[in-house]
């Protein structure tokens, strides 16, 4: 590609000052840019929230231990919870969606770049609103600092007589402010995908990828958004002297749980099904095969988006709904099972008869289609309302959850990190190093979290900040906390290769792993303008049908 | 747009819808949800109030605003028609009307809260009516502002003479958020003076 004849700014990087540099990031409009600062953003949130995990692993490694306090503890797994899911796992998501949606679709940038830039610097400043809370928190009170309501702030702890000071304010102006910049990257992840296709790029030869950000950003707009309201209303209750949850004067604490659910479990399905995206793409082209089941994959996927939409009320159980309404959110949440499991079986035909290469990217992808499994069938399990009656509330549901987040999506996380790091970075990663911390993690997040599911049956709630001896809580806890020592030695590492790979890596060419997508065809590092010219689409392969002129996919498709 | 900028070679498209729309759509999607939420917040607490005023004591319904809200949604679609066929100044006049109506229905909500908090003693705080009240007729007046404020500038932009009727796209586009704000009227005015009442 002649690309040379164009003086693009990048070409010249390396004679600019840092000053121009910087300004070059910070005003950039550029869908590459935007995804990579999304995803170092999360990276160092990710590290924030890890310390904090830790913090709180080692306060609960023996009981009566005094290595933080109660008020500690409390801000500790407030922070961690909200910090993961608004600050982590969402922003990688968009910085991957921002990246690669016009890549794959052949697009020159995402269809409204500066509403893009928008969205990333409030989700940005959403985050730093939050930790500005350990500054600003203290108010005229004296009230503790950060944030200590759980993350999903309950009321009427969260009331001004419960909630002193201004923690909780920063909460929700945090949750707030990200969540006008989720909605507004989810507008333009959906406009993109409607409109800037590349010629020939029907929905249905569509990249997996892109479908399942489409879907993805559908239910963000449809999730987020009461997410939005019910923190509008908090504050109207907190400064205005509104009622909506104030019981005393009528007013509800459980339609808050209702307000936030029907956010929080929606909410899992946009973490997961990006994760569900990067599986749909590593695992064909590290098996060989193009995705089974492509369409029923497509159909899976939105089953989900909208059986996702009346499942909330499962984390409520334990409030004590009516027999039908029990009954109704019990079968709606085994129903959602089905479209899942029907995933997996595709991933699995996709994988069987394939030519597996087992890299670090396809390491991770199995080892998430086990515990994936898992953590589904610990959900079946809780979806069950008595069952959910014996362990909501305790270690078994953090088990539960955390078996979805880190040995679900975490894991596809990393796969993704390792595909398109050569594509992102124009650099190979060192294997060596990402097989390292493949089992490093590997260990660690089964030490942590299969064992965690004992204690939980055994009776231990979720956020005691201490335990008494002699429940046989004390091994199980032992072995959790040392477990989080190796997840945190494999995300040292798994820095440490990124740093490493990008200064010192070989060079990886535009296509090392022979795949198929478009991203593909284009330099590593993509220029500004992604194409040189816009390609041309016959097949949900357009790279196999460029690489084997004899036998393209279109004539099967 | 850096997009746009670019000269590309035609091609040919299937479908294309413009982004503008789908961007609007999707928006619109979200501002539905977040109106939905308040909405079902408004009628899980009617008639759970603990005090007065209550809603049948202090509200009547302001048919009158109501015609000038849901009018301005007919002028906005003559004035977008009138753009599209090339028409400023009938654009510009079909405008100006629409940004009129939308202020007489401002006007109209603020008049009906001065009498409420002045003369009928309700605020936000008094009690779950007052809360549920203004917050959903305030979030909808909120919206009125941003729309008129978005009116205004194309107005503004109008009279500098700078709208031309390659524009109509956009002004289709913007149109759209009026037919919600007041498409979302509608279900305001049931759920607060027709059911709450």
């Amino acid at each position: 590609m002649s690309t040379e004849s164009i003086a693009w700014p990048s070409a010249t990087a390396e004679s600019r000052s840092f000053v121009d540099r910087l300004h070059d990031w910070i005003a950039t409009v550029d869908h590459k840019r935007l995804g990579l600062l999304y995803i170092a953003y999360a990276l160092v949130f990710l590290l924030i929230g890890g310390i904090e995990a830790i913090l709180m692993r080692i306060q609960l490694i023996r009981p009566h231990n005094n290595f933080v306090s109660p008020q500690v503890f409390n801000r500790l797994f407030t922070m961690h919870g909200t910090t993961m899911i608004f600050f982590v796992v969402m922003p990688v998501m968009f910085g991957f969606a921002n990246y690669l949606v016009p890549l794959m679709i052949g697009a020159r940038d995402m269809a409204f770049p500066r509403l893009n830039a928008f969205s990333f610097w409030m989700t940005a400043f959403g985050g730093l609103l939050l930790y500005f809370s350990l500054v600003g928190a203290n108010g005229l009170y004296g009230a503790g600092n950060a944030p200590d309501v759980g993350w999903f702030a309950y009321a009427p702890l969260t009331s001004q007589t419960f909630s002193l000071g201004h923690s909780t304010d920063f909460w929700t102006l945090a949750l707030l402010v990200s969540g006008f910049g989720s909605i507004g990257t989810a507008i333009n992840i959906i406009a993109t995908i409607l409109c800037m296709r590349c010629s020939g790029m029907t929905l249905s030869k569509m990249p997996l990828f892109a479908w399942l950000n489409l879907i993805m950003a559908g239910l963000v707009i449809l999730a987020v958004s009461p997410l939005t309201a019910a923190q509008i209303m908090l504050l109207i209750d907190r400064y205005l002297g509104g009622h909506f949850f104030d019981t005393q004067a009528g007013g509800s604490a459980v339609i808050w749980m209702h307000f936030f659910w029907v956010f929080g479990h929606p909410e899992v399905y946009v973490l997961v099904i990006p994760a569900f995206a990067f599986a749909s793409e590593i695992i064909p082209v590290f098996s060989r095969k193009p995705i089974f089941g492509y369409p029923v994959m497509v159909g899976a996927t939105v089953a989900i988006g909208f059986i996702s939409m009346s499942v909330w009320a499962h984390h409520m159980f334990t409030v004590g709904m009516s027999p039908a309404a029990n009954t109704f959110f019990v079968i709606s949440t085994m129903a959602i099972a089905v479209p899942t499991g029907i995933k997996i079986f595709n991933w699995l035909a996709t994988m069987w008869g394939g030519k597996i290469e087992f890299k670090t990217p396809m390491l991770f992808c199995i080892a998430f289609l086990f515990q994936f499994l898992i953590a589904g069938l610990t959900g079946v399990m809780q979806a069950a309302a008595p069952f959910d009656w014996q362990l909501g509330n305790s270690y078994f549901v953090v088990a539960h959850f955390h078996y979805v987040i880190v040995g679900g999506i975490l894991f596809t996380l990393f796969a993704a990190f390792y595909y398109w790091f050569p594509k992102m970075s124009g650099k190979m990663y060192s294997e060596t190093l990402g097989k390292l911390h493949f089992w490093l993690f590997l260990i660690g997040f089964h030490l942590t979290f299969d064992f965690m599911h004992i204690p939980g049956l055994l009776g231990m709630p979720r956020r005691i900040y201490t335990y008494e001896p002699g429940r046989g809580w004390d091994t199980w806890n032992f072995i959790v906390t040392i477990g989080v020592f190796f997840q945190a030695a494999g995300i040292l590492v798994f820095l440490g290769n990124l740093l490493w790979s990008y200064f010192r890596g070989k060079s990886a060419g535009s296509d090392p792993w022979d795949a198929w997508t478009l991203e593909w065809s284009t330099n590593s590092p993509p220029p500004a303008y992604n194409f040189y010219t816009i390609p041309t689409v016959q097949s949900r392969r357009p790279l196999w049908d460029l690489k084997h002129p004899d036998d393209p996919d279109w004539k099967y498709e | 747009m850096s997009t746009t900028s670019l000269t590309l070679p035609p091609r040919e498209v299937e479908w294309s819808p413009s982004r503008g729309r789908v961007g609007m759509g999707a928006l619109i999607a979200a501002e539905a949800a977040i109106f939905t939420i308040f909405v079902v917040a408004y009628l899980f607490y009617v008639g759970k109030s603990l005090s007065g005023p209550m809603p049948r004591e202090v509200l009547s319904p302001p048919i009158f605003f109501t015609v000038c809200l849901l009018s301005s949604s007919l002028t906005i679609h003559f004035a977008a028609r009138a753009l599209r066929r090339g028409n400023v100044r009938s654009f510009g006049a079909w405008w100006l009307l629409t940004i009129t109506l939308g202020g007489l229905f401002l006007y109209g909500t603020a008049s009906e809260w001065h009498r409420l908090i002045y003369e009928k003693g309700l605020t936000i705080s008094t009690n779950l009516f007052g809360t549920t009240y203004y917050s959903l007729v305030g979030l909808h007046g909120f919206h009125v502002v941003v729309g008129l404020v978005c009116l205004s500038t194309v107005m503004a932009f109008t009279l500098f003479g700078e709208v031309k009727q390659a524009h109509a796209e956009r002004i289709d586009v913007l149109s759209l958020y009026w037919h919600f704000v007041d498409a979302v009227w509608i279900v305001v005015f049931a759920v607060v003076y027709v059911i709450g009442r």
